[in-house]
């Protein structure tokens, strides 16, 4: 079998035929065009520019958010929350399926009326499908006084805002 | 009174405009009627003969073609709804209000459209289940089967795609949970839910895209293996009947074991 194989002419004309040459040559710059109408189309499909909400959110005072206070800004999918510890803000989408999450103040947990999950008020998960606990979002005060909240910045959590 | 008629359809079966477009004459004998199948573009898919009992309710409860039913009274219905919905982020939930309280007839083919697509998708199932427990999908119908999965698929991307378009919060948080399941997939699924929305969020974008999908891609993609799927029917035998069941003539066999015997 081995021999067979090996005692095969796989290339005995060395030079390759005029015509082959062309095929391949042909075949070759065909591919290439594919590949470049791929991402032709691609891009065309990739919007550059999005009618989206800013990431950036300005939540007002923090005089406005008392101590151990949950306050969900439902249009900007955000908790703002105030405890002993300072201030932090946690994505209100859930990691789940993408529903908004609501507080609920008399089990003092994060719910989703989706498909059930659970978080602590630091986000962490305690039941439900949720993959991955409620990121927390990079919090700031800015100089004019007002709370700010970057919704396209994640931080490691427990990492309060003191003011 | 009758024989008038007939004297008429026979000169108008013999005119020449009548001869121009269907070609295959008007006698009435065997090949002329298989003819009339062979040579029309539409019938052509189907076969030229078959036997009266696989046309039987019993041997597929009419199950297939009810689908197609629905799926052309789908097609029917919807493009009249194409006519007063547009697919603008504010206008469309308006648009879906007026087709309910205000276009005249408008409730009825709204409610139409939708009875449809969910009777669609219960018979597209039912179809499915029966062919299954028939063991209709054994071979030489395998790849028949493997087109009505893909049918089947289409079926329910034109569901999901038709459930954003009257924009009420249903189909916002609905699309919402569809969009992010597509985002799961590893690697390229964060890149796809971006392409499907056209954005990160279902706004204006998503609703455009899932109106072009619903309107005209995924509906010619159904017709197209639509196509195949009636005409590898013909290719593979005509409908599946078992052998030894019991059927009208008694001693007719299946074009399964015709078809084994040959």
């Amino acid at each position: 079998m081995t021999t067979e194989t090996v005692s095969k002419p796989v290339d005995a004309d060395p030079e390759l035929s005029r015509r082959s040459f062309f095929a391949r040559l042909g075949l070759g710059s065909l591919g290439i065009a594919a590949a470049g109408t791929v991402m032709f189309y691609y891009r065309y499909l990739s919007p550059n520019v999005l009618f989206e909400a800013s990431p950036v959110i300005n939540v007002g005072k923090a005089e406005n958010y008392p101590l151990d206070s949950v306050t969900l800004d439902a249009t900007a999918g955000i908790y703002l929350i105030h405890v002993a510890e300072g201030f932090f803000s946690l994505n209100a989408v859930c990691t789940h399926l993408g529903c908004l999450t609501t507080w609920k103040p008399d089990a003092g947990v994060i719910a989703c009326p989706c498909h059930g999950s659970r978080f602590s008020r630091e986000g962490q998960k305690l039941a439900g499908p949720a993959p991955k606990p409620l990121p927390w979002l990079k919090t700031w005060l800015a100089d004019e006084g007002s709370l700010m909240v970057d919704r396209s910045v994640t931080i490691p959590s427990l990492q309060f805002l003191r003011i | 009174m009758a024989s008038g008629i007939d004297t008429f359809i026979e000169s108008l079966e013999k005119s020449r405009v009548w001869r121009s477009i269907f070609r295959s004459g008007s006698g009435q004998s065997t090949l002329h009627r298989s003819l009339a199948i062979q040579q029309n573009v539409f019938l052509h898919l189907f076969p030229t003969k078959v036997r009266r009992r696989v046309i039987a309710l019993g041997a597929t409860w009419y199950l297939g073609i009810l689908t197609l039913g629905t799926f052309l009274l789908l097609v029917i219905t919807g493009i009249l709804l194409m006519l007063y919905y547009h697919p603008s982020a504010p206008q469309a939930y308006a648009d879906v209000k007026d087709l309910k309280y205000v276009v005249s007839s408008g409730l009825f083919l709204r409610n139409l459209h939708r009875w449809s697509a969910h009777a669609m998708v219960f018979l597209a199932f039912a179809h499915m289940f029966r062919v299954f427990y028939r063991g209709a999908y054994r071979p030489p119908r395998e790849f028949n089967w493997v087109v009505g999965v893909i049918l089947l698929l289409v079926t329910l991307l034109l569901s999901y795609t038709g459930y954003l378009l009257p924009w009420d919060q249903l189909a916002f948080w609905a699309i919402t949970v569809g969009s992010n399941i597509s985002a799961a997939v590893p690697g390229v699924g964060e890149k796809f839910h971006f392409l499907l929305l056209g954005g990160n969020q279902v706004n204006a974008n998503a609703l455009l895209r899932f109106y072009v999908l619903h309107c005209a891609i995924l509906p010619l993609t159904a017709v197209l293996f639509l196509m195949v799927h009636l005409w590898r029917i013909r290719k593979d035998g005509g409908l599946y009947v078992r052998k030894g069941e019991p059927h009208e003539a008694g001693k007719e066999e299946s074009a399964q074991t015709a078809r084994e015997k040959e």
